[in-house]
C-alpha cells in the first residue's frame, strides 16, 4: 500500500533529520521568561569566546517559561545542561527532586550563584492616571493589579515578597496586618498569568489593569519595545533584591559530555563581557565596574531589602508562603 | 436502500422546510443577516486581522519571519509530526472502523467509547499523561534514562501527544458510513472467492475512500494546529522542539508581533485550505454516492 511506503519513507527521513543535532557541541539553557533578550546576546558572545579559547563550535539552545514551570520540566526530564532560573528556590526544587543539580549548587559560583540581580518596580500607563506612587496605592478600591501566579512564576514570588516587605515596615512587623495587606492586594488582581512575560503582554498588549508589578528589567524592556509614550515606571518606597540564580545541571551535562563547556558558560556570565551585557539588558550586574556607565545610570535608586535580612531564607519563605496550603493559597482562597 | 448521506444532519430537503414555515420574507432575511453578521464578526474578522497584522511590516518582513531558522525548524517539525501521526491514525482508524462496523466481537462498545476518549479529555491532560508515563519520575522514565531514550521534551513525545489528540478523527468519520453500508458487498465478494484482504482492498476501501480522505484532512488540520498537549511535552526548546503553534506563542511573547502573526497566517492558510478541500469533498462525495455506482 502506498501509505505504508510513505510512512516508512517519512520515518527514515525523520531519523536522518534528527541525527545532525548531535554533531556540534550543544548546550541547553533552561531559563525563565524575561531573560530571552539577554541570553540571545550572551549566547552569541559566548560562542565567539569559546571558539577563540578552544576552536570548538558551540550552539546554545534556549527554553523559556515561568520559572517554577521550567524547574518542573527539568525535574520531569527536560535535559538542561544549565538552568538560569528566577530564584534559588526553583533550583533547590530541582536538587530536591532528583539528581540533575547537586544539593550544594549555590556554593559553586560567586555571589550565591547569582551573576546579576534585579528588583521589582511598577509599570503604569503614561501620565500615571491612577496616581500610583507606592505599595499602599495598590490595595485601593478599584485598582487593577497585574502580577503572575506565584505558584508557577519566580517573578511573581518576588512581587509577593516585595509587597510583604513594604507591609512589614508599614505595620511595624505586625504579621496579621501584613497578611491582610497582601490579601487585599491579591483581591485587586484580575488575571494570574503563569509567567512574568505573560503578565507583561496582558498589561501592555491586551490593555488590562492599572499597574503591572514587574521585574525592573522587564519594565524597562516593555518601554523600550513598545514605546516610552505609552508607559512609565513608578519606583516604590521599598523593594526587594531579586536574585536570579544559575547552576550547571551536572548530571545531565556529564551524560551529554558538556560539563566543561556548561561550567565555562556560566562562569562567563561573571566576566566583564557577561556583566556588561547584563547591564545592557537592564539587569543590575554584581560587578558594576565592567558595565557601561550610561547603562548603570538608568537604574533608579530604591531602598532595597534582601530575603535573608527580612525573612530568613528562601527555603523558609518557600515552605511558609508558596507551598501547597501555604499563606498564598489561603490568601487566594479568601478572594472568593 | 436509501441514499442517506454520511451524517444525517438534514432530515428534510430544504423545500419541505420552506413549505412548513410561515415567516414573512422579512423575518427570514433578518435571520439570515444575523447569521451572516455573526459569522463575519467571529470568524471572518479575526482571520482578516491575522493577515492584516502579518503584513503590517510589509511583504519583506513577512517573508523573513517565515524563513528565519527558528521558523523553518518549526515548520519542519510540524510537517514531520503530521507526517507520522496522520498516516498512523489513518491506519488505526481504518482498522478500528472495519472491526467495529463489519464484525461483532466482545468489548466492541468499549473500543467505540475508547476511540472517543481523546475528544472528551482536555489536551493538557493528554500531554500530562505522557509526562507521567515517560517523564524522569514517571512509570517508564528511569528505564528510558538508563537506555538513553528521549521521549518527553523531545520529538517522540510531541508525536505521541499529537497521535493521541488526533486519534478519533478518521475512525469517527468511517464508522457511521461503514455501518450504513452494511456487509452485503463484502459477503458477495467473499462468496465469489475473494480473500479477506482482497475484499478489504477492493470492496471496503473504495466504498469509503472519500470519507477516509475527509477524516484525514480533519486529522491533519488538528495535528498541525494542536497547542495544549504539545505544549506540555515540548519543553519549548527554540529551533528544536517548537512546533508552529508554539512558535507563534514564543514570538508573541518576544514582542515580535509581525512575525507572530506571519507564522499564525501560515496556520490560518492551512485552515482555509482544509475548509475548501472539505467543502469540495462534501459536494463531490455526496454526488458520487447519489449516482450510486456500486449499488
Amino acid at each position: 500500500m502506498r501509505s505504508i511506503q510513505t510512512l516508512l519513507a517519512f520515518a527514515v527521513l525523520a531519523c536522518g533529520w534528527m541525527a545532525p543535532g548531535f554533531a556540534d557541541t550543544t548546550l541547553l539553557n533552561v531559563s525563565y521568561d524575561p531573560t530571552r533578550e539577554l541570553y540571545e546576546d550572551f549566547n552569541r558572545a559566548f560562542a565567539e569566546h569559546w571558539r577563540q579559547e578552544t576552536g570548538e563550535d558551540v550552539t546554545v539552545r534556549m527554553s523559556h517559561g515561568g520559572s517554577g514551570k521550567q524547574a518542573r520540566a527539568v525535574i520531569d526530564g527536560l535535559a538542561a545542561d544549565v538552568v538560569t532560573l528566577a530564584l534559588s528556590a526553583d533550583i533547590d526544587a530541582i536538587a530536591e527532586h532528583g539528581d540533575a543539580v547537586p544539593a550544594d549548587w549555590q556554593t559553586k559560583l560567586p555571589n550565591d550563584s547569582a551573576p546579576y540581580t534585579s528588583t521589582i518596580v511598577f509599570l503604569v500607563r503614561k501620565g500615571n492616571p491612577e496616581g500610583i506612587r507606592d505599595w499602599d496605592d495598590l490595595v485601593r478600591e478599584g485598582i487593577e493589579v497585574i502580577t503572575p501566579n506565584p505558584k508557577t512564576s519566580g517573578g511573581a514570588r518576588w512581587n509577593y515578597l516585595a509587597a510583604w516587605a513594604f507591609a512589614d515596615e508599614a505595620y511595624g512587623g505586625d504579621a496579621g496586618k501584613s497578611r491582610d495587606f497582601l490579601a487585599r492586594l491579591y483581591r485587586n488582581v484580575p488575571v494570574l498569568d503563569t509567567g512574568a512575560r505573560g503578565s507583561t503582554t496582558t498589561f501592555v498588549q491586551r490593555g488590562i489593569g492599572d499597574v503591572l508589578l514587574a521585574w525592573e528589567n522587564e519594565a524597562f524592556l516593555a518601554i523600550e519595545e513598545l514605546g516610552p509614550d505609552k508607559f512609565e515606571i513608578v519606583v516604590p518606597s521599598v523593594s526587594i533584591v531579586a536574585q536570579p540564580t544559575v547552576a550547571v545541571a551536572e548530571a545531565n551535562a556529564r551524560r551529554n559530555g558538556t560539563f566543561e563547556v556548561a561550567r565555562a558558560y556560566l562562569e562567563y556570565l561573571y566576566s566583564p563581557v557577561g556583566q556588561a551585557l547584563a547591564a545592557k539588558h537592564y539587569y543590575r550586574p554584581v560587578s558594576p565596574e565592567a558595565a557601561a556607565p550610561e547603562d548603570l545610570a538608568r537604574f533608579p535608586d530604591i531602598k532595597l531589602v534582601t530575603v535573608a535580612e527580612k525573612f530568613g531564607s528562601w527555603a523558609k519563605v518557600q515552605a511558609s508562603e508558596f507551598a501547597d496550603g501555604g499563606a498564598f493559597d489561603q490568601i487566594f482562597a479568601s478572594r472568593r | 436502500m436509501s441514499d442517506t448521506p454520511l451524517t444525517a444532519k438534514a432530515p428534510f430537503p430544504p423545500a419541505v422546510i420552506a413549505a412548513t414555515t410561515h415567516e414573512t420574507p422579512g423575518v427570514r432575511h433578518a435571520l439570515t443577516a444575523v447569521a451572516l453578521t455573526y459569522l463575519a464578526l467571529f470568524l471572518l474578522l479575526p482571520l482578516v486581522m491575522v493577515f492584516a497584522e502579518a503584513l503590517r511590516g510589509g511583504l519583506a518582513a513577512y517573508l523573513s519571519a517565515l524563513t528565519e531558522p527558528d521558523a523553518v525548524s518549526a515548520i519542519e517539525l510540524t510537517l514531520l509530526v503530521a507526517a507520522i501521526s496522520v498516516p498512523a491514525n489513518m491506519l488505526f482508524g481504518l482498522a478500528a472502523a472495519w472491526a467495529i462496523a463489519k464484525h461483532d466481537f466482545r468489548g466492541k462498545t468499549v473500543l467505540t467509547t475508547l476511540i472517543d476518549l481523546p475528544f472528551s479529555v482536555s489536551p493538557v491532560i493528554a500531554g500530562l499523561i505522557y509526562v507521567l508515563l515517560f517523564g524522569l519520575h514517571g512509570f517508564l522514565g528511569p528505564w528510558l534514562r538508563e537506555h538513553d531514550v528521549e521521549i518527553v521534551f523531545a520529538v517522540p513525545g510531541i508525536v505521541l501527544a499529537t497521535v493521541f489528540v488526533t486519534l478519533p478523527f478518521v475512525a469517527r468519520e468511517l464508522i457511521p458510513l461503514m455501518q450504513e453500508q452494511g456487509t452485503a458487498d463484502e459477503e458477495a465478494a467473499l462468496s465469489l472467492g475473494a480473500s479477506g484482504f482482497q475484499t478489504f482492498l477492493r470492496v471496503t476501501l473504495p466504498n469509503v475512500r472519500w470519507a477516509l480522505l475527509y477524516g484525514v484532512l480533519l486529522c491533519n488540520a488538528r495535528a498541525m494546529g494542536e497547542f495544549g498537549a504539545v505544549s506540555v511535552v515540548s519543553g519549548h526548546i527554540r529551533g528544536y522542539t517548537n512546533t508552529l503553534p508554539l512558535h507563534v506563542e514564543v514570538l508573541y511573547n518576544e514582542y515580535n508581533f509581525v512575525a507572530a502573526f506571519a507564522v499564525a497566517s501560515l496556520l490560518a492558510s492551512l485552515a482555509i485550505v482544509t475548509l475548501i478541500a472539505k467543502s469540495f469533498l462534501q459536494w463531490w462525495y455526496g454526488d458520487a454516492l447519489a449516482s450510486g455506482p456500486k449499488r
